[in-house]
Formats: C-alpha cells, structure tokens, sequence
C-alpha cells in the first residue's frame, strides 16, 4: 500500500464528485430534509422523534454512501478504468482505502449537516456527546461504502446495483429496531437482526441518546460496526481480480 | 523493414541477437474464455523496439491475444514472456501502456486530470511533482490535445477520447505499448497523424508496439505483422514479404489468399499443401464457404 497513491486516488474521487453539483446538493441535503420531516410527522410526540431520529443519524449515512460507493465502483468497472488501474502499479487496498476516504469525507460532511440540524434546531434531546453520535455516523458511512464496493461486483448493470440497495438495506431497516424494539422480536428475527451489522449502528444511536457517558455497550456496538466494516472492505478487495474472463 | 528476424534474413542474424531482441515470446499460447477455446498454442515473437500490426477479422481473438500480454486475461495457458518476464508479472505494471478498444478514461473529469491522476498512480509522492508535470504535458502534446486539455472527457468526440485514452498509456514511457484499434473511428487526417505518432514513439523512444486493427490498409504501415483468424496465427512476416510469398498486390489480398489455403487444408488434409504459404495455385474458392471440422 502507497499512501501517496491512495491520496491521489481519494482527490481523484472527489474531483469527479466536484464535476457533479447535483448528486452533492443531494447527498447532503435529502437526510437533513428528512429529518425535518420527521420532527414535524411526529410533533405531538418528542420522544418518538428522539428515538427515530437518532436512529436515522445512523441510517442515512449508510444508505446513502451504500448507494454512491456501489454506482460509482460498477461505472469504474463498465467504463474500463478498473481494469486499467489494476493494469497499473496500484495496489487494491490503495484504490479501496482512496474510495473509503473520499465518501468518508463525504459522510463527516452530511452527518455533521444534520446532526447539527437535528439537535440545535429540531431539539434532538440527547444525553451524551454529539460529537459520539458523528462517530457513529462516520462508522456507518464507512460500513456503507463497504456494502457498496462488496456488491458491485455481482452487479452487471446501475439497474442492478440499485436493485441491491432493498435487497441489502431494506431487511437490515427492518430488524435494526426502528420498528419494534429488537428484543421484542420473534426469537428467530431477533438472532438474525444479532448478526445484521445495522442493528449494532442503531444501538450505539440509543446508547448516545440515553448516556451521558461511554457506556461498555456503545463501545461493544462501535467496534461491530467498525468490524464489519473492515471485513466488508476486504471482501470487497478480493472481488477485484487484476485477471478477469 | 530490414532487419525481420525471419526469411531469408533470419539465417544471417545470430539467433541469440534474435532472442534479445523479442519484446514478446508466446510458445503454444492458449485461452480460454467462458468455457470457448480462443487462443489455440500461439507460437510466436514480436520484436522489441518496432510496430508489429495484429491482424484479423473482428472475433478472431485479438484482444483476448493483447490482454494476455498485458496479463489482464484469466485461464492463460502455455508460455508467454513479456520483456523478459512471464506475463501478469508485478514488474510489468509499470512498462506497458495499454490502451483498450473503448476509451478508458474519467468523463466526469477533465483531460488533464484524468492524465494528473494516472500520472499519480505512477509516479506517486511530492518528490516526483515535477515528472509528473513534464509526463503528462508531453502525453498531452503526443495526442495533439492540447486546445482541449481543460475539457471534460465526456464531452469530447469519440475520436479525442480515444486518445486520451492513447495520452494515458503514453505517460510512464512504456517500454511495450499494446493498442487495441486506436484508430477505429478515425478521420484519415487523423489516423495518418497518429500513425505518425506511433513511428516517432518507436523511432525516437524505442518502443516496442503492437497494434491491432481490422483495417487491412493499416497493415501497410506496420515493421511486421501478425495475421489472425479463428484463434490461429496465419501468417508473422513484414508486409512485403507477405505480399510477395502470396504473389498480391496488397495484404488485403494475401490474408483473403492464406484464409482460402487454410479452408482448403481443412476440408482436403490429404490433398493439403505440405507447407503453408504456397497453396496450390487457380483453386478458386467462395469465402462463404465455411467448413466446420
């Protein structure tokens, strides 16, 4: 691994976004409009918004880079770029971790937007640090944007990759305990939202919003997160074969 | 021109200068790509330092021939030396410039940051700022993009992409370049204008390049030439001795004259010529004729 080429590799990502107004404007500005949705739907009731919310700070981040990060790996696939780079002195881990870094960037970004907005303006009433709840939130960006690069290789096409998103996302949303608490659940439902890395991201979410201080449980939830994550990305690296069919 | 290590130059040389002098050596090359056999036990060289064409009709294996050397392609069999390494070697990833058939390049990036970026990837770190700044400028001015350097690629027509494209591959001074169909889409201008181009990288930089290409006039301007049909090689020689082994007046007509031969042997092996290259003569053939065997 080469720092200078994952550097050049991560500015490389960003100028292409930089090309792309439009997709930014988005990427930042749909979860804060969500969040302000939100507060207003649930306005008789604080405390529903306090739980959902906070679980949304979470959620977003991963949806939103799972999306970006699988798109934009599958146009570095179809386009030949990839096998042009892999053709190149470059290591994997350099174009894994440049990607990793740009849209972790671009996370810090959108979750600092509406975790802002979502405590000082819409009145979020959390116990502990928001600086926890963006730590959370860069954990989940980073889980995303590994889902992402991990499933653009089974996809052939953009119809495809975002036909994953429901198919990876959608059953993770479910039974992370924005809907019914996880323990709750069906026993069966609940072991499999145990092995699901979302859970985990909307756990430590609750953890921050009750504790005023680093609970063992946030911690425990941090490092799932932050684990599956790793271990997402470096699946993702072996799907990408400098030899191909 | 001259110096074909084949024919009857080829007694006269050394055969060690020969070996030396290979960019590329294949010995019983073979691909397989989903479950279809497309190279079938290439035996061939390509010398070091000229342009040698890759001929043949679309579907012949051509590309499946040049990813292989660039060592991109999966279920390689035989061997295969690339400037003095097996294939796919790590070493090679900095020597060979490739350039596939669709233009790859960043459309949502502009021509010279596309070229800053791959210029990163080789030759990465701040110490190295200043050979990026002169590899990329001269990759610009090799291409003649230079009035376009600032426009995003995606904008451009497909011929300029092309050779931004071509202007990547440029950057690290290859020691091999491997083109496939640069000049496909072309204006003739511009594809005289970029053959031009690939003489003065050979001449000047000592490149070796092989380019392929289903246009037989480009075959003209090629050292040498490598013929291909089916997954087979027909025929490695320069363009001169091709036409007059065949006795025609162009390659068009000598590949059309070695396709015919081969038909011939593949439906009448026991009437075949002993040698390929001097088929029995006045026996016309339809080219629709397609003998499965």
């Amino acid at each position: 691994m080469n720092s200078a080429r994952t550097l050049a590799t991560a500015a490389r990502v960003l100028r292409q976004l930089r090309h792309d107004p439009r997709s930014i404007a988005l990427m930042l500005l749909v979860p804060c409009l969500m969040l302000f949705l939100l507060r207003y739907v649930f306005d008789g009731s604080p405390g529903t918004f306090d739980n959902i919310g906070a679980s949304l700070l979470g959620i977003f981040p991963l949806i939103t880079m799972f999306l970006v990060t699988s798109i934009a790996t599958l146009r570095e696939r179809t386009s030949g770029t990839l096998e042009r780079l892999l053709a190149m002195p470059l290591g994997k881990a350099d174009l894994i971790a440049g990607y990793a870094l740009a849209f972790g960037l671009l996370a810090v970004l959108q979750s600092t937007l509406a975790t802002g907005l979502a405590v000082w303006f819409l009145g979020l009433d959390v116990v502990g640090s928001p600086w926890l709840l963006l730590l959370v939130a860069l954990l989940d960006a980073l889980l995303g944007t590994a889902l992402g690069l991990f499933v653009s290789a089974f996809a052939a096409s953009e119809f495809q990759a975002v036909q994953f998103m429901p198919a990876v996302i959608f059953p993770q949303l479910l039974l992370c305990g924005l809907f019914t608490p996880r323990d709750q659940m069906a026993p069966a439902l609940e072991a499999l939202s145990n092995v699901l890395p979302m859970s985990y991201a909307v756990d430590g979410m609750n953890e921050v919003l009750r504790n005023p201080d680093i609970t063992p449980d946030f911690v425990r939830d941090a490092l799932v997160v932050a684990g599956c994550a790793v271990l997402v990305l470096a699946l993702g690296a072996a799907t990408l074969r400098r030899r191909t069919a | 021109m001259m110096n074909s290590p084949t024919g009857a130059t080829a007694s006269t040389e050394p055969a060690r200068a020969a070996d030396d002098t290979a960019a590329v050596t294949a010995q019983g090359l073979t691909a397989v790509r989903g479950g279809r056999t497309v190279l079938r036990g290439l035996d061939f060289t390509i010398p070091s330092g000229r342009i040698t064409g890759l001929l043949g009709p679309s579907g012949c294996g051509k590309t499946t021939l040049m990813r292989a050397i660039v060592g991109t392609q999966a279920q390689v069999g035989g061997t295969l030396q690339v400037l003095g390494r097996p294939a796919g070697d790590p070493t090679l990833r900095s020597r060979i410039g490739y350039v596939t058939q669709d233009p790859s390049v960043y459309d949502d990036l502009t021509v010279r940051q596309n070229l800053d970026y791959f210029a990163a990837v080789l030759f990465p770190g701040r110490a190295r700022r200043h050979d990026r700044r002169t590899a990329v400028a001269r990759a610009i001015t090799d291409v003649d993009l230079t009035s376009h350097a600032d426009s995003l690629a995606g904008r451009l027509s497909g011929g300029q992409r092309s050779r931004v494209s071509l202007a990547v591959a440029l950057l690290g001074t290859p020691e091999l370049l491997v083109l496939d169909e640069p000049t496909v889409g072309l204006d003739p201008v511009l594809r005289r204008d970029l053959w031009n181009l690939f003489h003065q990288i050979a001449a000047d930089r000592g490149t070796t390049l092989l380019v392929s290409s289903h246009v037989m006039d480009e075959a003209e301007r090629c050292h040498r030439l490598l013929l291909m049909r089916e997954g087979e090689i027909l025929a490695d020689d320069t363009p001169e001795a091709l036409r007059r082994r065949n006795d025609t007046a162009t390659v068009e007509e000598a590949f059309l004259h070695l396709v015919d031969a081969a038909a011939t042997r593949a439906t009448h092996p026991e009437t075949a010529p002993p040698e390929a290259g001097h088929p029995a003569a006045g026996h016309p053939r339809t080219t629709h004729e397609e003998p499965r065997s």
